[in-house]
């Protein structure tokens, strides 16, 4: 049986983020949109037991959050034409009568959720700022949820999006999706928050749990958002792809012990086949908008991830296809972990000598210095290459250098 | 969270749709699918042909048995699904609720399960067909 907070909860969750927007358009200040679509689902949850769940419970929160946002305006005065004439459409409508009915119906509330987006991942914000208020504002997450998810106190969450929805009022933001450079240079930040979220879902990075599978799906679900309305921006779909067919492994990267199974040792029975397909689909979006131009970093990621998604088993793995494309990769937006990953693909390719040598270029990078994969991978280079004691020794320091507790454990096997 | 969510259609065999008078169910119903797809929350959906032209396969004391549609007794039968990825259940039975669905439609709203629901006997077991070469 379904609780009326259940129901509340659930119509929030499919509702909150366009309506954020759409009243956005009508407060004009994304922070205050924000409370105010709290507040009517607080109206809700005191209303509903007594009057009964709506029979449109999302058309009920939508006319009781414009009634708020209009509220609001006039009592601020002053309206600039563009809020004058969202004032005048809600007045008519409520002449009409039965507002809830029309309530604002999906046309009408349009569709400005791009827009929040891009204010949520706003360039005067601080990253962490940015993960938080998309969560909160897009993933409809609630402040305690971001914050166990990131393992860190709700205070801290709460804090930060409360400065942000300041900074935002204080730079005075605007509502609208950029266009032209502007969007091409402000696109990378957006699709950087969603790839952190994902991310800190699929690899913890502190804490007992390998993985957050939750956090996952959140992260999955504001990417198919932005991809479903961004059909001519290669790396969004890119990422889309990117995510998709990490997402497919999530299932058998746990043994029945809840222990981490590295990648060649899954039973690839059990990855995702839907989640394979849509994150080919992607790929071909992606492939589709570029046109003759090269792919991005997020693209070349997902086609990596397609090379291990279509090989049937690990030792059909195309090493030296996925060698080429870290190696397009580094050339393209080049890191440390990059030249790790390459190194790994070499050595897989072409040998673990050549894959140590890749490894040892980058052994002093000050960016890998506390990076636990870099002596694990030497580890394994030097293992095939029958080094037996230095391996032994590069394990012990990758287990030290892990903050997380399930990778730890899996170093720890190794080592026997 | 994955749910299916399977059409159940009030119609006869006849009336399987979409018939060219229902132009305008299917326009709202393309509408709702897109919603679902623009929330993100969309993994994949298909339609089904009429049970008229299913075929059962019953089996019995070892042995099976074929039978062809249409089915006297079928009264529910499923016309279609949608495969969605959200939150809860609570926000699984909203989206269905959100459907333009016709007069006697249902939509039954099941959780699909994952791998770490079952117990690890069944989950070691699964492995160990996995591990197997071949498989």
């Amino acid at each position: 049986m379904q609780t009326v907070s259940d129901v509340v909860a659930a119509a929030g969750r499919i509702e909150s983020p366009r309506l954020i927007a759409a009243i956005s358009r009508i407060v004009r200040d994304v922070g205050v949109a924000e409370e105010l679509v709290q507040d009517a689902l607080l109206a809700a949850l005191e209303q509903w037991p007594a009057s009964g769940i709506p029979d449109r419970p999302g058309a009920w929160l939508q006319a009781a959050a414009r009634h708020r946002a209009v509220d609001y305006v006039r009592r601020r005065g002053a309206l600039e034409a563009k809020q004058y004439q969202l004032v005048r459409e809600y007045e008519a409508d409520r002449e009409r009568g039965d507002v809830e009915r029309q309530a604002i119906d999906d046309e009408r509330l349009g569709d400005d959720l791009l827009e929040l987006v891009f204010v949520c991942c706003h360039p005067v914000l601080p990253r962490p700022t940015r993960v938080a208020l998309t969560l909160r504002m897009i993933g409809a997450l609630t402040t305690a949820e971001i914050a166990s998810a990131f393992l860190v106190p709700e205070a801290t969450v709460a804090q930060r999006i409360v400065r942000g929805k300041k900074a935002l009022a204080g730079a005075d933001v605007r509502f609208e999706l950029p266009a032209g450079e502007e969007l091409d240079s402000r696109v990378p930040a957006v699709l950087e928050v969603i790839y952190l979220i994902f991310n800190e879902g699929y690899s913890a990075s502190a804490g007992e749990a390998w993985t957050r599978p939750a956090l996952c799906e959140d992260a999955l679900r504001l990417v198919r958002m932005v991809a479903a309305r961004s059909e001519g921006v290669a790396e969004v779909h890119g990422l889309a792809g990117l995510l998709e067919l990490q997402a497919s492994r999530l299932a058998a990267r746990l043994d029945g012990d809840g222990e981490p199974v590295l990648l060649e040792d899954q039973d690839r029975m059990r990855w995702n086949r839907l989640l394979i397909r849509r994150g080919l689909t992607a790929l071909d979006a992606a492939s589709r908008a570029r046109g003759a131009q090269p792919p991005g970093a997020y693209e070349l990621q997902a086609q990596i991830a397609a090379c291990h998604a279509i090989a049937r088993d690990a030792a059909e793995t195309d090493w030296v296809r996925i060698a080429a494309l870290y190696a397009a990769l580094a050339a393209r937006a080049p890191s440390p972990v990059v030249e790790l990953n390459r190194a790994v693909a070499v050595g897989r390719a072409f040998g673990p000598a050549a894959g140590l040598e890749l490894v040892d270029a980058i052994r002093d990078e000050p960016a890998l210095a506390t990076y636990h994969l870099l002596p694990s991978v030497r580890a394994d280079l030097l293992s095939k290459l029958g080094r037996r004691e230095e391996a032994k020794a590069e394990l012990l320091r990758a287990a030290e250098l892990t903050a997380n507790q399930a990778a730890r454990h899996l170093l720890q096997a190794r080592l026997g | 969270m994955r749910f299916a969510m399977f059409m159940i259609p009030n119609v006869s065999d006849e009336n399987w749709g979409p018939t060219p008078e229902m132009a305008e169910l299917v326009a709202a119903m393309t509408r709702y699918n897109q919603e679902l797809e623009r929330a993100g929350v969309l993994l994949t959906l298909d339609g089904l042909h009429p049970p008229a032209e299913a075929a059962r396969v019953s089996f019995s004391g070892g042995a099976t048995s074929v039978t062809d549609g249409p089915f006297a007794e079928a009264k529910e039968v499923v016309g279609g699904y949608w495969i969605i990825q959200v939150g809860s259940r609570a926000e699984a039975v909203e989206w269905a609720r959100r459907c333009p669905a016709a007069d006697g439609d249902v939509i039954e709203v099941r959780q699909i399960q994952e791998m770490e629901d079952f117990s690890p006997e069944i989950q070691r077991a699964v492995a160990e067909v996995g591990r197997q070469p071949g498989a």
